[in-house]
């Protein structure tokens, strides 16, 4: 078990739990080292009377039975010396219980309104005016009070080498509070089977050092660029206006769900917000990395790729796929 | 099956007849044959719900695997869980259940045999019926928790069939826990004293009272669920103002208790097994019964850890956590108590044992796992992980079934009168103890390295290969060694050692009459006059505490009682056994003669008609109302037509139940 364990440390595991890399997550951890060493010890013990009772009595010609019924003192020993360990472990934990659920106070507090949908995360900092989808970018060495919306189905955000794990329940609120040591990404997903494409709602916080913290939401606050060349503003056209032909005339646009800050019409709020796509590393919960290949492949059959997608196969031809992604790939 | 009387013949209710063949097992109200019968289907369960952990483990082997698609994964694994819950380890408990209770506490049947039968039929009907869905458009996917409003996803009927198929197996748990409970506290032989019950009896007790108050507690969930999704109902729908914690609530609130339901009989299987072959009382046998009922009590107050990660804010997290840490204490008394039992007895090897101390064994880590829980902080990284799935299979897995397949191996004999191979089954119990280790022990470090549960694949460069693979390996093991347990009934069925009634020098009252028992149980109900009172038959105490046999000639596997139910392998001695040398070694029941009084209706034939003793005859109807449920449930999904055929089965079964001749008649 011990080399089970130390192996598994050895090799690449960035969701581990035994590994925190911020203050929440290193308080459970530190009562997960108590607990778990108690249980070794505990374990030990009765696993060891166990075998030694089994082979010390073992059948060999001439054994009888001793004919105990019990043994009053030693059974109260037995109830009671569990309960006091456990009275250990309690204290504990119902401290670092209220511990954790306090709100963090204080100026600098950040603020971010967390919504699971199936299969994607968006965040809103509702602070600093920004809207963003799936990578969660904070501050290092600052509490960041997160509020977890539910929006269709339940949903938990989980960031385990940050912290622990907030359920998203549809109609209800709650809050999870995070913060990473250092700068780095750190990998996270939906922890509650929430349909066809659970596997497929990762999330990933990226840390960093607060003056880039700075750049980014300074990047973010500015609206997107109307695209410089023709084929990604026939693709801007084609995000708003959906394509002119006979099938799509009258039918949904990339704008009906998708918003970008700064093109007229597209407000839509049921995907992701789109305004600094090309800024992001992943897309459509963090599966795909953000390449022209990927791209492509997503446009021209997302359910496809992801199974369960609420954006469905558009029927897109080439020629609009590539006008889309010429557009999506100007949206630093 | 033999009955007192011929049954009245002709009329629209007359009673079955047919002693042999399929008709007999279809109306058989014998507490045994429904056992076997519950026993057999629950293993047939076991081996589906076994094949879908199999396919699971092959999409899991590597890496972004294809063995499954996401929409059939889903349904796997759904199904996975309700089937080894509700059609696999209840009923596998209700099976050792059925047949021992009635033998153990000295009585002729269960309180209510056509209702025993009904159970059964239902259950039964509930598991056909839910596997009907993978026919009809896609099991239920929601998985077995089903969490709102998730679960009112209407691309499939798939949680329509969880919604309706539930409450059918809610329906079958109530009325068997109701039976369990009126035959207990009813039909003890005399002397049987509730502080004298073998502890599986007091498990059972236990067992039914919880199934009592919470099948009804997710009977109302289903019930919503089911209107939500039939009848557009809006008690979990977010979008309607509902509260989907609402369904979290009901479930747990019953699901706790259910983990307690299938873990209870399997440590009354032990408690068994362990002095059978340590050759002693059990050790603190009040401590052991009332940490059982300690253990389903507290099981009420702990749901809400299933929630630790749902934001109910930290009173009621820490109040939890401590409701949790808590429950671990009667708990340890129970190990603490099995490893009293064996420490300083005369310890026989035998495959039963081997289960039993694999049982403790693995529920003494599931048993930690399940502390570390408690630790809310922790937990929260933990909970739906699969650290939790390799907890809760050390507990159902590690414990439930190994404790019933110790039970299965210890009672393997009884039931059917010869005895299981015992290299064989120690092979079983290798291969399996190995092949479980090697599945659920990564799970615990896959879960800690981040792995969540329920996930249709998993992606490469996270750690988690290796883990899988093993498990994967180790599930597989698993299934070899259930071919190995198969092989072992295969030969025992051809060429099995007989067993006779006593083959383990065991201490309750089933091994006091044959193996198999004769329809009526026992010639002469025992009156007990101790807690194990077949071995005081056997043994006296000699003042330096160690045992004596009474009498040489009371050896139990010596005995035959005259029965014509007797195995063929197994000829009938004469029950020319005097009675005057039988006290107080009566190893075995009372000789013919002395139940004179209990043959009201002694005839010629009464000799090979179950000694004249009156036994309830069988029933076409408990089937008939039976199969009716799921043609209702169909109905509630496609057409009033077939609810009004499933409405007419269940009231010409009920009043056919109500209106059927008793059989003895004149």
């Amino acid at each position: 078990m011990a080399a089970f364990a130390l192996s598994a440390c050895s090799t690449d595991t960035p969701q581990s739990v035994l590994q925190p890399q911020g203050e929440f997550a290193r308080k459970a951890d530190a009562l997960w080292d108590i607990t778990f060493a108690i249980a070794i010890a505990v374990f030990v013990v009765v696993q060891g009377l166990l075998l030694y009772a089994i082979f010390r009595y073992r059948h060999k010609p001439g054994r009888e039975a001793a004919q105990f019924h019990g043994n009053t003192r030693l059974e109260i020993a037995m109830t009671i010396i569990p309960a006091l360990i456990l009275l250990g472990l309690a204290v504990p934990t119902v401290a670092t219980v209220f511990d954790l659920a306090a709100e963090p106070t204080g100026a600098d507090v950040i603020h971010i309104s967390v919504e699971g949908r199936q299969f994607w995360w968006r965040y809103d900092y509702t602070d600093l005016d920004i809207v963003t989808a799936n990578e969660l970018h904070i501050p290092t060495g600052q509490p960041i009070d997160l509020s977890i919306e539910g929006y269709d189905v339940n949903h938990s955000f989980w960031v385990p080498r940050l912290g622990g794990t907030q359920d998203v329940v549809p109609g209800r609120t709650s809050r999870l509070t995070l913060e990473a040591d250092d700068p780095g990404t750190y990998l996270g997903q939906c922890k509650e089977f929430c349909g066809l494409s659970h596997s497929n709602m990762n999330l990933r916080v990226i840390a960093h050092d607060p003056g880039d913290f700075e750049q980014w939401v300074s990047d973010q606050q500015e609206p997107a660029a109307a695209p410089s060349d023709s084929l990604a503003a026939e693709g801007a056209e084609l995000f708003v206006n959906g394509a002119a032909d006979a099938q799509f005339a009258g039918g949904p646009s990339c704008a009906s769900c998708h918003a970008i800050e700064g093109l007229d019409g597209a407000v839509g709020i049921i995907g992701p917000n789109l305004t600094h796509f090309a800024a992001r590393n992943t897309f459509a919960g963090a599966i795909f990395q953000n390449n022209e290949s990927n791209l492509r492949a997503w446009l021209a059959n997302p359910p496809e790729r992801k199974p369960g997608s609420q954006m469905p196969n558009l029927q897109l031809t080439t020629g609009q796929i590539d006008a889309l992604v010429a557009y999506l790939q100007t949206l630093e | 099956m033999a009955t007192a009387v011929a049954p009245q013949q002709g009329g629209l209710f007359a009673r079955p007849t047919a002693k042999t063949g399929w008709w007999s097992w279809m109306t058989t109200v014998d507490h045994k044959k429904i056992g076997i019968l519950y026993g057999v289907t629950a293993f047939f369960f076991f081996i589906v719900g076994g094949v879908e952990a199999l396919l699971i483990r092959a999409q899991l082997a590597t890496p972004n695997g294809e063995v499954l698609s996401p929409a059939v994964y889903n349904q796997l694994f759904t199904m996975h869980g309700l089937t080894m819950i509700f059609f696999v380890v209840i009923p596998m408990g209700t099976a050792l259940m059925n047949f021992l209770l009635p033998l153990m506490i000295g009585a002729r049947d269960v309180a209510f045999p056509r209702l025993n039968a009904f159970s059964y039929w239902v259950f039964l009907s509930a598991g056909l019926f839910m596997y009907s869905a993978f026919l009809l458009g896609g099991a239920p996917d929601g998985g077995w928790f089903g969490y709102a409003p998730l679960s009112l996803d209407p691309v499939t009927d798939g949680m329509t069939y969880y919604s309706l198929g539930l409450q059918i197996a809610g329906i079958a748990s109530l009325a068997g826990a109701i039976n369990f409970i009126v035959t207990i506290i009813n039909m003890r032989a005399p002397g049987m004293t509730l502080m004298r019950m073998p502890v599986f009896v007091w498990m059972t007790l236990i067992t039914s009272f919880l199934l009592l108050f919470a099948v009804p507690v997710i009977g109302v969930a289903l019930w919503e669920l089911m209107f939500d999704r039939l009848f557009g109902a809006n008690f979990f729908d977010p979008a309607a103002g509902a509260d989907p914690l609402l369904w979290q609530h009901l479930f747990w609130l019953f699901g706790h208790p259910e983990v307690y339901i299938m873990i209870l009989p399997a440590m009354g299987i032990v408690s068994e097994v362990l002095p059978a072959f340590s050759r002693k009382p059990l050790f603190g046998y009040p401590a052991i019964v009332f940490s059982g009922a300690a253990i389903a009590f507290m099981g009420w107050g702990v749901w809400a850890h299933h929630m630790f990660a749902a934001g109910l804010g930290p009173v009621a997290n820490s109040a939890f956590a401590l409701s949790t840490m808590f429950i671990a204490v009667p708990t340890g008394v129970k190990i603490f108590n099995w490893i009293g039992t064996i420490w300083g007895g005369s310890v026989r090897l035998t495959t039963p044992f081997l289960f039993s101390a694999g049982f403790v064994s693995m529920f003494i880590i599931g048993g930690l796992s399940g502390v570390t829980h408690s630790i809310v902080p922790h937990d929260a990284q933990q909970t739906d992980t699969y650290y939790v799935v390799g907890h809760l299979h050390y507990v159902l897995f590690g414990g439930s079934i190994f404790g019933l397949f110790s039970g299965i191996y210890y009672w393997w004999p009884k039931v059917f009168g010869r005895l299981l191979s015992e290299k064989i089954g120690k092979f079983h119990f290798l291969l399996m103890l190995v092949g479980f280790n090697l599945t659920f022990m990564p799970f615990h470090i896959l879960g800690l390295l981040g792995m969540p549960r329920r996930q249709y694949y998993f992606p490469a460069n996270r750690g988690f290969e290796v883990w899988n693979l093993l498990a994967s390996i180790g599930a597989f093991t698993i299934a070899v060694s259930i071919l190995v347990f198969l092989y072992n009934v295969a030969v025992s069925r051809k060429k099995g050692e007989a067993a006779g009634a006593d083959p383990w020098d065991a201490r309750t009252l089933e091994w006091m009459t044959t193996s198999p028992p004769p329809e009526h149980n026992f010639d002469a109900i025992p009156v007990v006059r101790h807690r194990d009172d077949f071995w005081y038959r056997k043994y006296i105490t000699t003042p330096e505490g160690e045992s004596a046999r009474v009498f040489a000639g009371g050896a139990a596997s010596d005995e035959e009682q005259h029965s014509s139910e007797a195995a063929s392998d197994e000829p009938p001695s004469s029950s020319a056994e005097g009675a005057s040398d039988r006290e107080p070694n009566t190893a075995g029941a009372a000789p013919p003669e002395s139940s004179s009084e209990e043959r009201p209706h002694a005839g010629a034939s009464a000799e090979e008609q179950g000694h004249g003793i009156h036994l309830p005859s069988p029933s076409y109807f408990p089937l008939l109302t039976a199969a009716g449920m799921p043609v209702i449930g169909y109905g509630f999904i496609y057409s009033p037509i077939l609810l009004a055929a499933g409405a007419v089965m269940l009231l010409v079964g009920a009043f056919g139940w109500v209106l059927e001749p008793p059989a003895e008649e004149a």
